[in-house]
C-alpha cells in the first residue's frame, strides 16, 4: 500500500463546509436577514459547491484507480496531542473511503440540486441548505477521518445535521420532536461508540485506523486484545444499531420522516444512516476477532430486517413504507457483516444508496404532485399524471424487489447466498432473508400499486392540482434510475461473470487489499444448493412478490380487506408492534419520575431540609448563647483580657 | 528567577478601578458601566500580554512577583503564574468585559440603575479576588482571596438579586464559610509543620509542597486518622463546596436564580474553578497519597454527580435553574478527571474548566437576554422563539452543542480526554458518568425546545428585539472560543503542556512510589 500526500481529501471536505458558510453566514449578512436568500442563490451555490467536491472527488477516484492500492492523505494539523494521546486532523481516501465519497458527493449533488426546486417556494431556504451542506461536510469527514476520533466527529455531526433537519419546520412540534428524538436516541448509540474506542485506546495504545488495522495484522498482538475482541466489537456496534436505525435503537427513523423528503433520500436512506455498516467494515480485521460479536450483528440485522421489513407491509404514509423498508435493508446489510460478507454489505450499501434515494425522491415528487399529500390511499392511478415519476420509480421498484438484472438483485442475492454459504452463515439467517425479501418485493409492489395504479382517490382539490415535476426533479431521478438499473454490474457473481465474457467480481476485486475476499464455496455445505438454484428460487419469489403487490392493491389497500382473519395482524403491524409505547412505558416515563424525585424529594427535601435544618440548630445556640450578651462593659471588658491573654500564649508557644 | 509586576497590575487594576468609580460623582452613574467595560478590556490586555511573555516550554512558576508581608510567620505577597493558572487567569480576563458587555442595562424601557456605583464597585472587587486566587503563590495569600471573594458575591446576590435573594446569599456565605473555616485551620497547621521543617517559617506554597505528612493506607481508620488525609479532607471540603460537588451543591441553583445575570456568568464561568483549582493546585498535589486513596470516593461522587445533576436539570422548569443544575452535571466530569491520577484525563480536567466557563457563561446570559425581553425565565412561558430572534436562537444552539459536547466544539476537548483517560483506570465509573452523554443532550435539547421551536405562543411578540450589538459581540466572541478551542485545542492550550506533563508525572510518580 502506498501513501500518497494529496491536498485532494482536504479540498473534498471543505467545499462543502464553504457552501456552508456561505448561506448561513454570507448572505444574512449581505441581505440582512435569515429568510431573504432566493431560492435559486441557496440552491445554486450549495449545488455549486458539493458539486464541487465530486469533481475533486472523482479526481482523487482517478488517482486510486491508477495504482497498485494507493490512498491519498491529508494531515491538516494536529488536533489532539497531550498526555500520550496523540489525534492528528488527518484525511485519507482508499479504496473504501473513495468507493463512499463518491456515492456521497455524487448523490448528494443530485439531491442537492433536486432540492433547489422542490423547497424552491419554502422559507428559509438558506438555512435549509446550509444545513445541508453542512451535512456533506460532516458525512465526509466520516468516511474520510483516519481516526475513530475524527470518525466519530463526523458521526456526531451528521447526527446534528440530521436533528436540524429533520426539524426544519421546527415551529411544528411533532417535527421538533421528531428531531430531538433523533438526536437523543442516537446518543444512546454514540456512548456505546465511545466506549469502544476507549477500550481499543486501553488495548492498543492508539485510535488511528491505520495504526489499529496494521497491528491486527500482527498475531501477537491479535491474541492479546483476542479476550477483549467481543466486549469491544459489541460496544462499536451498539453505536451502530443508533446511527443505522437497528433493533433496538431503530425507532427514531421512522419519525425522522417529518423533514423534507430530499433530506430523507440524502441522509435517511442514502448515506448517514449507512455509517454504520461504513465502520463495520473500515475495522473489519478487528470484527473478525469475535465470531460471538459477528454472531450478535448477524441477528440483530436478520431480525431487524424482517421485523421492519412487515411494518413496512401495514403502514400508509408513503415515507413510513420508505422508512421501514430503509431499516430493513440496513437489516440486510448487517447481517452481511455478521456472516463476514464486509464487501458485500458495502455492494448492497452502494445499490441501496441508488435505488432509496430514488424511491424517496420520487415519493417527493408524487407528494409535491399532490399538494403535499403523504397518504397512499388517497393516491392511486398517478401514472398517467406522472410518467416521468412513474417510470424512475418503477426502476428503483424493480431494483429493491431484486428482480434480474437490476441492482438489488445482485447485492441481495449475493447478502442471501453469503448468509449460508459461507463459514459463519446460518441456515435459519438465510430463511429470514429469504422471507424478507419477499416482504420488501411484496410492499413494493403494494406502494407502486397504491400509488400509481388503482383507483384515483385523491380529492377534487388535489386532482385539480396534479402535475409532473420540473426538469430539475425528474432529471436526477433518471440519473439514479440509471444508477439503479445497471449499478449492480459493479458485483457480478462468477456464475454469471463467466456467461458474460468472465466478468469479475468488480467491487470485490477493488475493496480486496481493505476487505479480503472469502472464496464462496460454489456449493454450500449446510445447503447443499448450488449457488444456481438459490438465484433462480430468489429471483421467482422476488418477481412472484412483487407482482402479487401490484395485483392484489389495485383495489384494496391491507391483505385485511380480503383476508378477514388478518385483521388484528393488520393492527398490530400498523402501530408498528406498539415498540414506540413500549418505550415510552419503560424508559422516558421512568426518567421522568427519576427526574422528579431527584429534584423535588432528594434535593429539596433531604439535602436542603439538612442545611436548613443545621441553620435551624445554629440559631437555637445562637438565641442560648444570647445570654452572655449581657450589655454588661465589665463582662465584656473581661473576656477580652481573657482572650487577648490566651492570643498572647498562642503566639508565644506557651501552650501549643 | 525573573520577577515582573505584571501579575500584581492585574490583580489590583481592577480594585483601582473600583476606588477611582467610588470617587466619582453620582450623576455620573450612566457611565459607571463603561468604567467597568474599560477595567475588563485592560486587564484583558495585561492578561494577553502575560499569556504572549509566558513561555510554554518551562512548567515553572513566571512573572512571580514577591512582598514582604508578615515575614516572621514566612507569610508574603507572592504571585506566580503557570502552565496550569495561566488558562484560568485567561478565562477570566476575557469571561469579563462579555459579562459586562452581555449585561449592559437597557435603560430605554424606564428600568433605573440600582445602586450602580456600589454594584459596579463589587463587580471590580470580585475580579481582584477571582486573579488573586489563581495566582496566588503563598497560602495565606491563597486563602485571603479566595475569601476576599465571598465578600462582593454577597452583595451581588443580596443587594440586586431575585425575591429569595436574602436566603440565597446567606446560603452561599454559610456553606462557603464552613468550608473556609476548616481550611484555615490546616493552613496553619501547614504553617507550623512548614517552620518546624525548613527550620524558617514560609507560606510558599511550591516549598510546602515538598513537606511529606504522614499517610497510613493499611486501613481505613488508619488512612482517616493519617495526619496527610486530615489536612487533604479539609482543603478538599473547602474546595469541593465551591465546586460545587454533590452532596453540597444545594447553595448554588439558588444562588443562580437569585444573582443578577453578571453575577451569574462570573459565578459559573470562574467562581466555581476555584473550586477545582484548588484542588488541582493544593488538595490532591500536596497530599498526594491521601487524595489517592481516597480517589475513588471523589470520582463515585463525581460520576453521582453528573447524573444526578442532569436529572435535577432535567426536572427544572426554570430555565436559569436548569442551567445551574447542568453547571453541577458538568463539574462532576472535572472531578473525575482531577482523580483519576492519569494524564490524559488530567489535561481533560483542566481544559474542561475552561470549556465549561464558556458554555455555561454563554447559556447564563442567554437566560439573561430572554429575562430582560420577557421578564420570566418560566419554560412554560416561551416557544417557538427562533422566528422572532433568530440571532439569539443560533447563539443558543452554539452554546447548547458546547454544553453536550459535540465533537469540534470546547466541550468535546474537556469531556473526551477526561472519560478516555480516566477510562483506564475506572471503566465502570466512566461507563455510568456517560450516561451523562445522553442525560446532557435529553435536558440541553428540551431547553432549547421548549425556548426557541414549537409553535408561538405568547401575544407579546411583536416587540421582541434580536440581539443588539453589545451582544452580538459578546456571543461572536464565545462563539469564536467554541469552535476556535474545538478545532485547534493546541493553539489555545499548548502552553499548559509542560506544567501538565510534569503535574501529572509528579503526581503519579509521588502515589506509585510507595
Amino acid at each position: 500500500m502506498e501513501t500518497m500526500n494529496s491536498s485532494l481529501p482536504l479540498l473534498i471536505l471543505i467545499s462543502p463546509l464553504i457552501g456552508f458558510f456561505i448561506n448561513g453566514v454570507v448572505f444574512p449578512l449581505k441581505l440582512k436577514g435569515f429568510a431573504k436568500t432566493s431560492a435559486n442563490a441557496a440552491g445554486g451555490t450549495a449545488t455549486f459547491f458539493i458539486g464541487l467536491s465530486f469533481l475533486f472527488a472523482t479526481v482523487a477516484f482517478g488517482k486510486l484507480l491508477g495504482g497498485e492500492n494507493p490512498s491519498l492523505v491529508t494531515y491538516c494539523f494536529e488536533w489532539f496531542n497531550f498526555g500520550g494521546l496523540e489525534i492528528p486532523f488527518e484525511l485519507r481516501i482508499d479504496r473504501l473511503s473513495g468507493t463512499l465519497v463518491m456515492i456521497i458527493t455524487g448523490i448528494g449533488t443530485l439531491i442537492h440540486l433536486y432540492s433547489t426546486s422542490y423547497m424552491h417556494d419554502e422559507e428559509c431556504v438558506g438555512r435549509y441548505f446550509s444545513y445541508l451542506n453542512l451535512f456533506c461536510f460532516n458525512m465526509l469527514l466520516l468516511v474520510m477521518g483516519n481516526n475513530l476520533p475524527l470518525l466519530f466527529f463526523g458521526w456526531e455531526g451528521v447526527g446534528l445535521c440530521s436533528y436540524l433537519l429533520i426539524g426544519f419546520w421546527y415551529t411544528d412540534t411533532e417535527k421538533a420532536n421528531a428531531g430531538k428524538k433523533a438526536f437523543i436516541v442516537n446518543r444512546v448509540g454514540d456512548l456505546g461508540f465511545l466506549i469502544g474506542m476507549f477500550l481499543l485506546f486501553r488495548e492498543l495504545g492508539t485510535l488511528s485506523l491505520t495504526e489499529i488495522n496494521a497491528l491486527l495484522a500482527d498475531p501477537a498482538v491479535v491474541s492479546r486484545i483476542m479476550p477483549s475482541a467481543t466486549l469491544i466489537c459489541l460496544s462499536l456496534f451498539v453505536g451502530a444499531t443508533g446511527k443505522s436505525a437497528q433493533i433496538p435503537l431503530y425507532v427514531w427513523l421512522p419519525d425522522a420522516m417529518s423533514g423534507p423528503t430530499p433530506v430523507s433520500a440524502l441522509i435517511h436512506a442514502a448515506t448517514m444512516v449507512t455509517a454504520g455498516v461504513y465502520m463495520i467494515a473500515r475495522l473489519n480485521p478487528l470484527f473478525e476477532l469475535s465470531p460471538l460479536a459477528l454472531s450478535v450483528i448477524a441477528h440483530t440485522g436478520a431480525l431487524t430486517a424482517l421485523f421492519a421489513g412487515s411494518i413496512a407491509v401495514a403502514q400508509t404514509d408513503i415515507k413510513k413504507v420508505l422508512a421501514y423498508s430503509t431499516v430493513s435493508q440496513l437489516g440486510f446489510m448487517f447481517l452481511a457483516c455478521g456472516v463476514g460478507a464486509y464487501q458485500t454489505a458495502v455492494f448492497h450499501l452502494m445499490t441501496h444508496a441508488f435505488f432509496k434515494a430514488l424511491l424517496f425522491l420520487g415519493s417527493g415528487s408524487v407528494i409535491h404532485a399532490c399538494s403535499g399529500e403523504q397518504d397512499m390511499t388517497k393516491m392511486g392511478g398517478l401514472k398517467k399524471y406522472l410518467p416521468h415519476t412513474h417510470l424512475t420509480m418503477l426502476i428503483g421498484s424493480l431494483a429493491i424487489s431484486g428482480i434480474p438484472f437490476f441492482s438489488g438483485f445482485f447485492s441481495k442475492d449475493e447478502i442471501l447466498y453469503s448468509a449460508i454459504a459461507l463459514p459463519n452463515g446460518v441456515s435459519y439467517l438465510f430463511v429470514i432473508g429469504v422471507l424478507t425479501a419477499m416482504l420488501t418485493a411484496f410492499y413494493t409492489g403494494r406502494m407502486m400499486s397504491l400509488t400509481f395504479y388503482g383507483k384515483e382517490k385523491m380529492s377534487e382539490e388535489v386532482h385539480h392540482h396534479l402535475h409532473e415535476s420540473p426538469a430539475l426533479m425528474t432529471g436526477p431521478l433518471y440519473v439514479l434510475a440509471g444508477l439503479a438499473a445497471f449499478g449492480g454490474f459493479l458485483g457480478v457473481p462468477h456464475l454469471l461473470g463467466d456467461y458474460l465474457g468472465h466478468m469479475p467480481h468488480l467491487l470485490s476485486q477493488w475493496l480486496a487489499p481493505i476487505i479480503p475476499t472469502k472464496e464462496l464455496p460454489l456449493v454450500a455445505v449446510k445447503l447443499p444448493l448450488h449457488e444456481a438454484v438459490v438465484m433462480f428460487g430468489s429471483s421467482v419469489i422476488a418477481v412472484v412478490s412483487f407482482f402479487a403487490g401490484v395485483a392484489m392493491f389495485k383495489r384494496i389497500e391491507f391483505i385485511s380487506d380480503i383476508f378477514g382473519g388478518f385483521a388484528p395482524v393488520q393492527k398490530l403491524l400498523a402501530n408498528k408492534y406498539y415498540v414506540d409505547e413500549l418505550y415510552h412505558l419503560m424508559i422516558v416515563t421512568p426518567i421522568k419520575k427519576i427526574a422528579a424525585f431527584a429534584g423535588d424529594v432528594i434535593d429539596k427535601l433531604v439535602l436542603d431540609g439538612a442545611v436548613n435544618g443545621v441553620g435551624r440548630g445554629v440559631r437555637v445556640i445562637g438565641s442560648t448563647l444570647r445570654a452572655v450578651q449581657t450589655g454588661d462593659l465589665q463582662t465584656y471588658g473581661i473576656l477580652m483580657l481573657g482572650g487577648l491573654l490566651v492570643a498572647i500564649l498562642l503566639i508565644f508557644k506557651v501552650l501549643v | 528567577m525573573e520577577t515582573s509586576t505584571l501579575l500584581s497590575w492585574i490583580i489590583f487594576t481592577p480594585l483601582l478601578f473600583g476606588l477611582l468609580v467610588v470617587l466619582l460623582p453620582q450623576r455620573l452613574e450612566q457611565q459607571f458601566r463603561k468604567a467597568a467595560l474599560v477595567q475588563t478590556l485592560v486587564n484583558a490586555l495585561l492578561a494577553t500580554v502575560v499569556y504572549l511573555g509566558f513561555d510554554g516550554s518551562s512548567a515553572g512558576a513566571q512573572f512571580v512577583h514577591l512582598v514582604e508581608w508578615l515575614p516572621d510567620w514566612g507569610i508574603n505577597y507572592r504571585v506566580a503564574i503557570d502552565g496550569i493558572s495561566l488558562p484560568l487567569v485567561m478565562l477570566t480576563a476575557y469571561v469579563a468585559p462579555l459579562a459586562i458587555l452581555g449585561t449592559w442595562p437597557d435603560l430605554h424601557h424606564g428600568a433605573g440603575l440600582k445602586k450602580e456605583k456600589f454594584f459596579v464597585f463589587c463587580l471590580m472587587a470580585l475580579q481582584s479576588g477571582m486573579y488573586g486566587t489563581f495566582l496566588a503563590a503563598d497560602v495565606f495569600l491563597f486563602y485571603f482571596f479566595w475569601e476576599v471573594v465571598l465578600i462582593p458575591m454577597f452583595f451581588l446576590i443580596g443587594i440586586w438579586g431575585g425575591k429569595e435573594r436574602i436566603y440565597a446569599t446567606v446560603k452561599f456565605f454559610l456553606y462557603t464559610m464552613v468550608g473556609s473555616l476548616l481550611m484555615l485551620v490546616a493552613i496553619f497547621w501547614l504553617l507550623k509543620t512548614g517552620a518546624t521543617e525548613f527550620g524558617a517559617p514560609t507560606g510558599e506554597l511550591a516549598a510546602l509542597a515538598k513537606l511529606n505528612f504522614a499517610f497510613d493506607g493499611s486501613s481505613l481508620g488508619a488512612a482517616l486518622s493519617s495526619p496527610q488525609t486530615l489536612l487533604f479532607l479539609a482543603f478538599a471540603l473547602a474546595f469541593v463546596i465551591k465546586v460545587p460537588m454533590v452532596p453540597f451543591h444545594t447553595w448554588l441553583p439558588d444562588a443562580h436564580v437569585q444573582a443578577p445575570t453578571v453575577g451569574s456568568v462570573f459565578l459559573a464561568a470562574v467562581l466555581l474553578k476555584m473550586g477545582t483549582y484548588g484542588l488541582m493546585r493544593i488538595a490532591i498535589p500536596m497530599f498526594p497519597q491521601a487524595a489517592h486513596y481516597f480517589s475513588s470516593l471523589f470520582i463515585a461522587l463525581g460520576v453521582i454527580g453528573i447524573i444526578y445533576g442532569a436529572f435535577c436539570a432535567l426536572h427544572q422548569t426554570d430555565f436559569k435553574k436548569l442551567v445551574a443544575y447542568s453547571s453541577v452535571s458538568h463539574m462532576g466530569y472535572i472531578m473525575i478527571g482531577l482523580f483519576a491520577f492519569q494524564k490524559v484525563a488530567i489535561a481533560g480536567a483542566l481544559y474542561q474548566m475552561i470549556n465549561h466557563g464558556i458554555s455555561a457563561g454563554g447559556l447564563f446570559l442567554i437566560v439573561g437576554f430572554l429575562y430582560e425581553r420577557l421578564h420570566t425565565r418560566n419554560l412554560g412561558e416561551f416557544g417557538g422563539l427562533a422566528k422572532s430572534v433568530p440571532l439569539m436562537a443560533i447563539g443558543f444552539m452554539i452554546m447548547t452543542l458546547s454544553s453536550v459536547a459535540l465533537p469540534g466544539t470546547n466541550g468535546f476537548v474537556g469531556e473526551f480526554p477526561i472519560l478516555l483517560g480516566a477510562f483506564q483506570v475506572w471503566p465502570v465509573y466512566v461507563l455510568f458518568a456517560g450516561t451523562g452523554v445522553i442525560l446532557g443532550a435529553v435536558y440541553a435539547l428540551k431547553a432549547y425546545q421548549l425556548v426557541m421551536l414549537g409553535p408561538q405562543t405568547r401575544t407579546d411578540l411583536d416587540g421582541l428585539t434580536d440581539l443588539n450589538l453589545k451582544e452580538i459581540v459578546a456571543m461572536s466572541v464565545l462563539t469564536v472560543f467554541v469552535f476556535g478551542i474545538g478545532f485547534f485545542p493546541k493553539a489555545f492550550f499548548w502552553k499548559s503542556d509542560a506544567a501538565l506533563e510534569s503535574y501529572g508525572t509528579s503526581l503519579i510518580q509521588k502515589v506509585s512510589s510507595k
